[in-house]
């Protein structure tokens, strides 16, 4: 009995320590706790990289792109339906097609309070051009672009060049973003250092981190336009207070602290990730990118074996869309077969010149019969390998082995994605650090018309996308296609000009894949576009 | 004791020179091309060009390291060729997260690791000493940042005691630092405590066989004065020789726990950079861990005297 009692008295008394000890631990915790979130009007969100560059226009970064969207405006914008619309600017084409006047809207400022003019626009206009395949079209067609008064820009042709309005709206990498004289002024050569713009956030410079954090506050004397947002046309309307873009590299950790509400948005979560947000009740999918994007493969035009174009044609019989698909991304939801280099649901969407194979199984059996034909002499083929890069790593490898099945013989190089970038543009030969094939992906509106698609530049060595596809006829049809008055005419044209790319093998377009970003259920109002768009979105307390 | 500090922060004046030569000359031998990283996809070889020159990177090899040294001998590292940003600010940024969180680390590891050490040591050859032993072959053996992810599931997750990550600076207040370094500097420790518990048993082992330990237990001298006077602080040498390089180690190289964390430390610095071949960067950071740990062994030989009165410079 004794022992019984002084048995629960022990109990007791190291239940009472127990008890003490983690009373003594959480006011402890709750004392070192921070105050809880009381900035209920900041947005924390994990973008797909850092930040590094912060110049829109030397750079086709989609990061960087996204950054422009947050600082900058641009003078005209475009829509879902893909229709250009006005933005900063009101627009007029002369009849005969060959004047556009652009007149600015009243009350535009700079974020440093200075009122935006039309020569700050001419000169973001011709810095642009100088790094955008398509502006530097325009501007080959170009008479003059001048500032007529404060508030109006105009742009005289030589010739009708049809696409001037889309170009002014483009959606994707190079923006026309539209910055200060003395910013714009800088060689598009050089990064700018002046984050000046006239956009609905504005970039708090001294909390930026380059790869770690960038902060947008919003700017109270922003005027958004009254028509409601589509895309990024319409008004730009701020609903929070600030924006934090902050990086991560591991996405575990990224989930996890959305999951904690830590952040409140995860533009690219892995989609081997996606299954463990569905069983959370706080986080939501979300497609912002409707159009998706396209995975290829692209060869070197340069050097055998495929200079030969049945050689190129037999590696394209060899390969399909289904299996690099489910390699990449797995999970069908997430993929879509699709033939045409324009992309699917777009208007100019074609299945023109598209071997059946490529959205089948392939065709390994009529791929060894053309390599055959063609004489192919055994020459490895060096595909450049990323392994660093979730999105771009598993295309080489089933490449390959599709290559090899078809009797090609194939070197895969592994190597990160950086030195690949490096690597894809030398046009040395295969032993001096050339190459034969490497495989990257394109969001929608980078690829959906024959204009922008950077792998329909057909102009080689000199001012082709790396591979240098040398075709002066494709390069006629762009310019019909530049010319075309309506939409029937260019979808005419267009597919004209995607039989014409496939007969080349200018890429071998692999398929269309859409990955949701994620977001907690606080948030309401995000936008769908060609990027993941931070005004008109609240956050509720 | 001067004249040997003198001569040491003398003599590292050459080896920094050394390793800046090395530094430069390396970065330049990989494929890489930061003109081509800034520029994307859809840049003309005209184009690349043109930003190649802009960043300077069109001029001969050893007139860029002219260049550089003569930056160096200024005292500005440079500015990063991607962001603009100068390296020292980039470094500033970062160096408060990494010294913070090694610090933290280094400390919990000690205060954890020598006595079990101590503790394995004392009972040599019993249950106590395979269970200390165990605990450090798991801590050395399992991944960190498994350690880090289950840490996180656990204590962050599931008992929602912590952030799940982040890092927060200590002038923004001390509990919020404390509580987002706290699951990180336990993680960091688990490897830590392993090497050092490790390094004190097999140092105090090898003292406790010597004659004076015999001695003063003759002589009626306590267990725990044996232990702690005696042993241990002649076995200190190498105990220290390892904290001090574990030390320079938490500096330069934690980027798998930097990243499982999401702290804005040195180490994720130093792989941002190499992937994007920003040289500066790279080159100021290299220079900086070099000057780290030609400190901190100075530091680490200059304690040997104070431990061990034999020892004299």
């Amino acid at each position: 009995m004794i022992w019984f009692k002084s048995g629960a008295s022990a109990r007791k008394r190291s239940t009472t320590a127990a008890l003490t000890m983690a009373s003594v631990v959480a006011l402890g915790l709750a004392i070192l706790a921070p105050a809880a979130h009381a900035a209920g009007t900041t947005i924390r969100a994990v973008m797909h990289s850092g930040l590094r560059v912060l110049d829109p226009i030397i750079t086709t970064a989609h990061i960087t792109r996204n950054h422009g969207y947050m600082i900058y405006d641009t003078l005209l914008s475009m829509d879902s339906n893909y229709k250009p619309q006005p933005q900063m600017a009101e627009y007029k084409v002369s009849d005969d097609g060959l004047t556009y006047t652009l007149t600015l809207r009243e009350g535009l400022l700079w974020h440093d309070g200075t009122p935006v003019t039309a020569e700050d626009c001419v000169a973001s206009l011709k810095r642009w051009a100088q790094r955008d395949t398509g502006g530097q079209m325009m501007m080959d067609v170009t008479e003059s672009l001048t500032a007529a008064d404060a508030r109006t820009i105009v742009l005289k042709l030589k010739q009708p060049f049809a696409p001037v309005l889309d170009m002014l709206a483009k959606p994707s990498s190079v923006v026309p973003f539209m910055m200060p004289k003395k910013v714009a002024e800088t060689p598009s050569t050089e990064s700018i250092t002046d984050q000046t713009g006239s956009g609905p956030f504005k970039f708090v410079k001294g909390e930026f981190q380059p790869g770690v954090k960038v902060v947008y506050e919003k700017f109270d004397k922003y005027i958004p336009r009254k028509e409601p947002p589509s895309w990024t046309a319409g008004g730009k309307v701020v609903k929070v207070d600030r924006v934090e873009w902050i990086n991560m590299p591991d996405a575990q950790t990224a989930l996890n602290a959305l999951g904690s509400g830590e952040i409140d948005y995860m533009e690219a979560p892995p989609v081997d990730l996606l299954p463990m947000a569905e069983g959370n009740r706080d986080l939501r999918k979300f497609i912002w990118n409707p159009l998706g994007s396209q995975t290829m493969g692209r060869m070197n035009f340069l050097y055998p074996p495929f200079d030969n174009v049945k050689i190129r044609r037999a590696a394209m019989l060899a390969m399909n869309q289904e299996d690099v698909l489910s390699a990449l991304i797995g999970n069908p939801d997430y993929y879509k077969i699709c033939a045409s280099m324009y992309g699917c649901g777009v208007p100019l969407e074609t299945n023109a010149g598209a071997p059946p194979s490529l959205t089948l199984k392939g065709d390994p059996k009529a791929a060894q019969a053309l390599l055959k034909e063609a004489g192919y002499d055994g020459t490895p083929v060096v595909i450049l390998q990323p392994t660093d890069v979730i999105t771009t790593a598993a295309q080489p490898v089933v490449a390959a082995q599709a290559l090899r099945a078809a009797g090609f013989k194939v070197v895969l190089q592994p190597m990160d994605w950086q030195t690949l970038v490096t690597r894809r543009a030398s046009q040395a030969p295969i032993a001096e650090g050339g190459w034969h094939m490497f495989f990257t992906n394109w969001i929608g509106a980078e690829v959906w018309t024959p204009l922008v698609n950077p792998m329909m530049n057909a102009r080689g060595k000199k001012g082709g996308f790396f591979g240098w596809m040398d075709d002066p006829e494709i390069e006629a049809m762009r310019v019909s296609f530049a010319a075309a008055k309506t939409l029937e005419e260019q979808k005419a044209i267009a597919a004209k000009i995607q039989q014409r790319a496939y007969d080349d093998v200018a890429y071998v377009p692999l398929g269309t894949y859409i990955i949701p970003a994620l977001y907690r259920t606080s948030l309401s109002g995000l936008l769908q576009g060609p990027a993941p768009l931070f005004w008109n979105v609240k956050k509720a307390n | 004791m001067l004249a040997y500090f003198s001569r040491r922060v003398l003599a590292a004046i050459p080896v920094m020179g050394v390793v800046a030569l090395f530094v430069f000359l390396l970065l330049r031998l990989p494929p890489g091309d930061p003109a081509a990283i800034i520029a994307g996809d859809t840049a003309t070889p005209a184009q690349l060009e043109a930003i190649r020159s802009g960043l300077g990177l069109d001029k001969p090899i050893p007139v860029q390291f002219i260049t550089w040294i003569g930056q160096l001998a200024q005292g500005d590292l440079g500015t990063s060729l991607i962001s603009k940003t100068p390296v020292t600010t980039l470094i500033g940024q970062r160096l408060g997260p990494t010294l913070s969180l090694a610090l933290i680390t280094m400390v919990l590891s000690i205060v954890i690791a020598v006595p079990l050490g101590v503790l394995a040591a004392w009972k040599h050859g019993t249950f106590v000493d395979s269970i200390v032993m165990a605990i450090s072959v798991l801590g050395f053996s399992v991944p960190v940042f498994v350690i880090g992810y289950v840490l996180i599931q656990v204590f962050a997750i599931n008992l929602r005691w912590f952030p799940v990550q982040g890092f927060s600076n200590i002038e923004n207040g001390l509990g919020p630092f404390a509580l987002r370094a706290t699951l990180p500097a336990f993680t960091l420790a688990s490897i830590y405590v392993a090497l050092i518990a490790r390094m004190t048993r097999a140092s105090l082992l090898d003292v406790l066989g010597e004659d004076y330990i015999r001695t003063a237990r003759a002589k009626g001298v306590t267990e725990r004065k044996v232990l702690f006077r005696h042993a241990l602080r002649n076995s200190a040498v190498p105990i220290l020789t390892v904290i001090g390089t574990g030390f320079a180690l938490l500096i330069s190289g934690v980027v798998v726990t930097e990243s499982v964390f999401n702290i804005p430390g040195l180490g994720r610095l130093i792989v941002d950079a190499v992937l994007a071949r920003d040289y500066p960067v790279i080159q100021g950071l290299i220079l900086l861990t070099s000057g780290i740990y030609v400190l901190i062994n100075l530091l680490v030989d200059l304690s040997y005297s104070l431990l061990d009165p034999r020892i004299r410079y």
